[in-house]
Parts: structure tokens; sequence; C-alpha cells
């Protein structure tokens, strides 16, 4: 039992790991894009702004359990099967693009505009402006919503658990739902309790030692 | 060094229609210290964000070092703008860098020498604006004349002609704000550097500048030499420099109320003395100030005279016959700036 527990661990923290790292790649470029096409922003583009914002409501309107269905057919064509973690990863990322994207916009555009304008005023492009402006003076913020991410993700991927996913979520429907084996219930619940509060832990000790304010 | 035409900018929000900058022709000579004054919302951060385009002009000209800012694509702008320092009220530090690490951020932009190379530099900066021993500290534990010495090292990175400043003494204390600006004043002398600087504060003015125009609801109202304008009588930066002695002097003192105005080749009180003799009137001193602007006295007398007012006139016209100006009287009104 213990074996299957420390590899359920595991695997969960594999699934949210490669999930939050992989929405990160997405998300963080979309969450710049956001604030860099928005009215008044460095470069202004209405059109693409509304679209991707709209992409970004839907994708988080849309309740996780319905977007893990919904993406099956993708799912299978990228990973050839849509059993086990690593099929998982794919709906949990999906899943946690738009909203870290959310989460990248506000921290992002949280930088004093003042910051901005000096930059500008050294003939700055824009992609100078991000790079030594906008992503460093928001890096407290952003290891924030990558620990909110994080953490949202660890709940996900106990859903993803329950449909053949693997992990702690896997192993509690299996052991404390199917076989009424309470105890296995109370001890995942208290594995999933334990690495939210020392990932939550370690994101903020990150942030506050990044924040120089 | 830097010359705006007919420089105008439009604000439209929500409909409404605001003109910040109204035809301002400006005129800055290399190496000179420029201010200029004006009232919250007269345009002067406009017309600074102009200069730079960091604000575009909804029409006119701008041109630093002979070249016109206005008509030049982004690629060039950029270029243009690493010749022109900037510094800002709130010093606009990064405060995820540290002080070296802020100084070195325009050089990094511009991608001036190697990492040794620019490290040599930001040394040199830091040493000259006297923080030679903060290059590893963060912005946020520095004193504010500290980041204002800061901003003023990473706006002369990269060998600017031109430095803008905007309110850049406005958020600090009486003895920072002396020291920041003799840092100013320095700068000028040493480097070189031609500086426009706004401000709300005449003595701002008074202590830097060797030139100076008013700003009022987006108009230059008057420009000029500090010193001419101080001693100019109908001048607006005097009449705000000598403060009348009341809202009606007429009313409050009695007979014909006038202010005179002199300058160093001409003798005030030897004059007013002069004039009760020859034309026999009474003359009571309300209130007299002399400065010394630009290293000659400049000086303000408010006169009650009472006798027949043909004398009076005649008294006056011999006052002005002799270097002394008699302000007008719309020039008592007092004026906003
Ligand atoms: N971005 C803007 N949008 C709309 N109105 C503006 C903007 N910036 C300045 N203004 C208006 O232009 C006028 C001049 O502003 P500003 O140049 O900031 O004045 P000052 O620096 O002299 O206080 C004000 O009426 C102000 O409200
Ligand atoms: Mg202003």
């Amino acid at each position: 039992m213990t074996a299957e527990l420390i590899q359920a661990t595991l695997e969960t923290l594999q699934m949210v790991v490669a999930s939050t790292v992989l929405s990160a790649i997405v998300g963080l470029p979309v969450g710049v894009l956001l604030v860099l096409s928005a009215r008044g922003g460095l470069r202004p583009a209405p059109v693409l702004n509304r679209i991707l914002g709209l992409i970004v409501n839907l994708g988080r309107s849309l309740p996780f359990i319905i977007l893990m269905i919904a993406v099956i057919p993708f799912t299978r064509l990228l990973v050839g099967t849509t059993i086990g973690s690593a099929a998982a990863i794919v709906p949990l990322t999906i899943g946690a693009i738009p909203f870290l994207a959310r989460l990248v916009e506000s921290a992002v555009s949280d930088v004093d505009p003042g910051l901005v304008e000096a930059a500008q005023a050294m003939g700055a492009r824009t992609g100078q402006i991000v790079g030594k402006v906008l992503l460093p003076e928001s890096r407290p913020a952003l290891v924030r919503a990558l620990t909110v991410t994080f953490v949202t993700l660890i709940g996900y991927s106990a859903m993803a658990g329950a449909v053949g996913g693997g992990g702690l979520g896997d192993l509690a429907i299996r052991y404390g739902y199917q076989l009424f084996q309470t105890n296995v219930m109370v001890v995942t619940v208290v594995l999933l309790v334990v690495v939210v509060q020392v990932f939550q832990l370690l994101g903020d000790r990150i942030a506050r030692r990044l924040d120089r304010r | 060094m830097i010359e705006t035409i007919a420089l105008r900018k439009e604000y439209s929000a929500d409909g409404r229609q605001t003109t910040a900058l109204d035809g301002v022709d400006l005129s800055v000579a290399a190496g000179e210290v420029y201010g200029v004054l004006g009232a919250s919302g007269a345009g002067k951060s406009t017309l600074l964000r102009c200069v730079n385009l960091l604000e575009r002009p909804t029409s006119g000209t701008v041109r630093v070092a002979g070249e016109e800012l206005t008509a030049l694509g982004p690629a060039d702008l950029r270029a243009a703008r690493r010749r022109i320092g900037m510094i800002f009220q709130h010093f606009n530090l990064l405060s995820s860098r540290t002080v070296a690490g802020n100084v070195a951020l325009p050089l990094e932009i511009s991608g001036t020498g190697t990492r040794r190379e620019r490290s040599a530099r930001v040394a040199e900066l830091l040493e000259y604006v006297g923080l030679g021993d903060k290059a590893e500290a963060y912005p946020a534990t520095l004193s504010g004349g500290q980041r204002q010495r800061v901003a003023i090292a990473r706006a002369l990175a990269d060998h600017p002609r031109v430095l803008l400043s905007d309110e850049a003494t406005s958020a600090l204390d009486a003895d920072t704000t002396r020291s920041i600006l003799a840092l100013l004043r320095r700068l000028a002398g040493e480097l070189g550097l031609t500086i426009l600087l706004i401000t709300h504060e005449l003595d701002v003015v008074r202590e830097v500048c060797d030139s100076a125009a008013v700003l009022a609801a987006g108009r230059l109202v008057e420009s000029g030499t500090v010193a001419d304008l101080l001693a100019r009588p109908d001048s607006v930066l005097a009449a705000q420099a000598f403060a009348p002695v009341a809202a009606d002097p007429a009313a409050a003192y009695g007979g014909r109320v006038v202010r005179v105005a002199f300058t160093g080749q001409a003798d005030g009180q030897a004059a007013v003395g002069e004039l009760a003799r020859r034309y026999e009137l009474d003359v009571r001193l309300l209130a007299g100030t002399v400065q010394t602007i630009a290293g000659q006295p400049v000086g303000r007398l408010d006169l009650a005279l009472d006798g027949p007012a043909d004398r009076i006139d005649a008294g006056l016209a011999w006052l002005a016959d002799h270097g002394l100006a008699v302000l007008p009287d719309d020039a008592w009104a007092e004026v906003a700036v």
C-alpha cells in the first residue's frame, strides 16, 4: 500500500509540474500579449485583443470535467491514449492556460507605467521593455500566479484521476470509494493537503525573496 | 538645441476635447538650463513629453540637436531618444534592479560596450553623482534624493546632449531639492549638457535656470533669460517673485499707489527721494524688495503718492526717464502661475 501511495503521489506531482510548466510556456506569452495589445498598451491591437480575450474567457468558463471529455480526441491524437497521467497532462494544461494567462495579464499590467515610460525614453524596443522591465518588475506577482495555478491544478488532477488519469485522485476513488477503504481515502487527502501546503509555502517564499520594493 | 514650432497637442477622452498645448514655440540654446514654469494642468508635462515624442504632438515640429524628431521613423526615433536623457518626479527606477543595474539599463538597451565596459561606465557615473558606495543597493533602500541621483546617473549613461526633467525636485524636501539643483547646474557646466526642466516652483527657476518661459493654459505667455524676465516690470515671473502687498492697494492705502521696478544700474531709493523733493509729492513707501538675480540687484518698490494729479503724472514720467519702470495697473492683478 505504501508503495502505491508513493507511486500515486509521484504521478500527481509529475502531472501537475508538467502541466504547470507547459501552461506557463503558453500562458505567459498570452498574458503579455493581452497587456501589449490592450487599448493604450504598447502595441494596441483591438481585434487581436478582443479575440484573445474571448478565447481566454471561454476556456475559463468551461467546467474542467467537461473540458476533459471535450479534449479526448485531441488527447488521443497527441499522446496515443486517454488513460494515465501522461494523457491527463493534456486537459490539465489546456485548462490552466487561460487561467494563468489572466493572472499574468493582471501581474504585468500592475507594473508602474512610469517605468515603461522611462524605458521608452531610453529608446527601448517593445521586446526590450517586456524583457527588461515588464517581466522582471512583475516577477514576484508572476511567481504567485504560478503558485496559484499549481495549487489549482492539484485539485484538477484529482478530478482527472477519477477518470483514469492516475495519481492520488485515482487512488482515492479506487480504494476509498469503490473498495470502501476509508483510511486510504483519508491518507490521500492528507497527502494532497501536504503537497498543496509545501508548494504554497515555497511559492510565497520565492515571491517574497524576489520582491525588492 | 531644442526647438518646438507651433506645437499643438489635443487629447480627446470620452468625447471631450482638451487642448493641452496650443501652439508652443520654444527655443533652447545649447548648454543652457531652461525652465518652463506653470501651474498644475498648464501643459508642462505634455510639452516635455512631446520633446522626446513620448507623446505624439497633434501638429507642429520638434527639433533636437538639429534633427527633426517629428519626421523620424520608429528606429531613428529610438536612436534619437538615446541621445536625450530624462528624469522624473517619482524617479521611475526599476525596483527589481540594483542601483548599478538601473544605471546600466540604457547601455543594455542601446547595446553599448561589453559587460565590463558598461560596469566601468556605471561605476564612473555613480562616483560622479556621489553614490559610489551604493552600487549594489536596491532603490527601495535609498532616500528620495539618492534615488534621484541614481536616476540622473542613469539618464547620463549614454552620453546624452540633452536632459529633460519633469518636476525632478517636486517630491523632495528643500535641502535635497537644493542639492539636486546644484547637481543639475554642475551637469550643465561640466558636461555642457542642455537641460530643459519643467516645474511649478519659481524658486527652481530662480536657482538654476539661465532662461525660462511661463506656460499657462497650453500657451507660452513669456520667455527670455531669467534675469531679463525678473527685471522686466510687466513679466509674470516678476509678478510672482514680488508678490503684491495687498489685493487692492489703492483702497488699502489711499492716494495713487504705484509699483516701481528697477534693476542694477538704477538706484531705486535715491530716485524715490528725488521724486518727493522735485515734484513736492507726499511719498510713502508701502513695501520694497531687492533681490539679487543673476548677480545684479532687481527691486520693486510699492509707493503711495499723494499730491495733484498732474504732478504725480510728471513725477512718474521722470522716474521712467531715469531707468525705473512704473508698472501698468493691470500688472497688479495677481497672475496665477
Ligand atoms: N493622457 C491624457 N489624456 C487626456 N488628457 C490629458 C492627458 N495628459 C494630460 N491631459 C490634460 O492635458 C492638460 C495638461 O496636462 P499636463 O501636461 O499633465 O499638465 P502639467 O504637467 O502642467 O500639470 C491637463 O488638462 C490634463 O488633464
Ligand atoms: Mg506635470
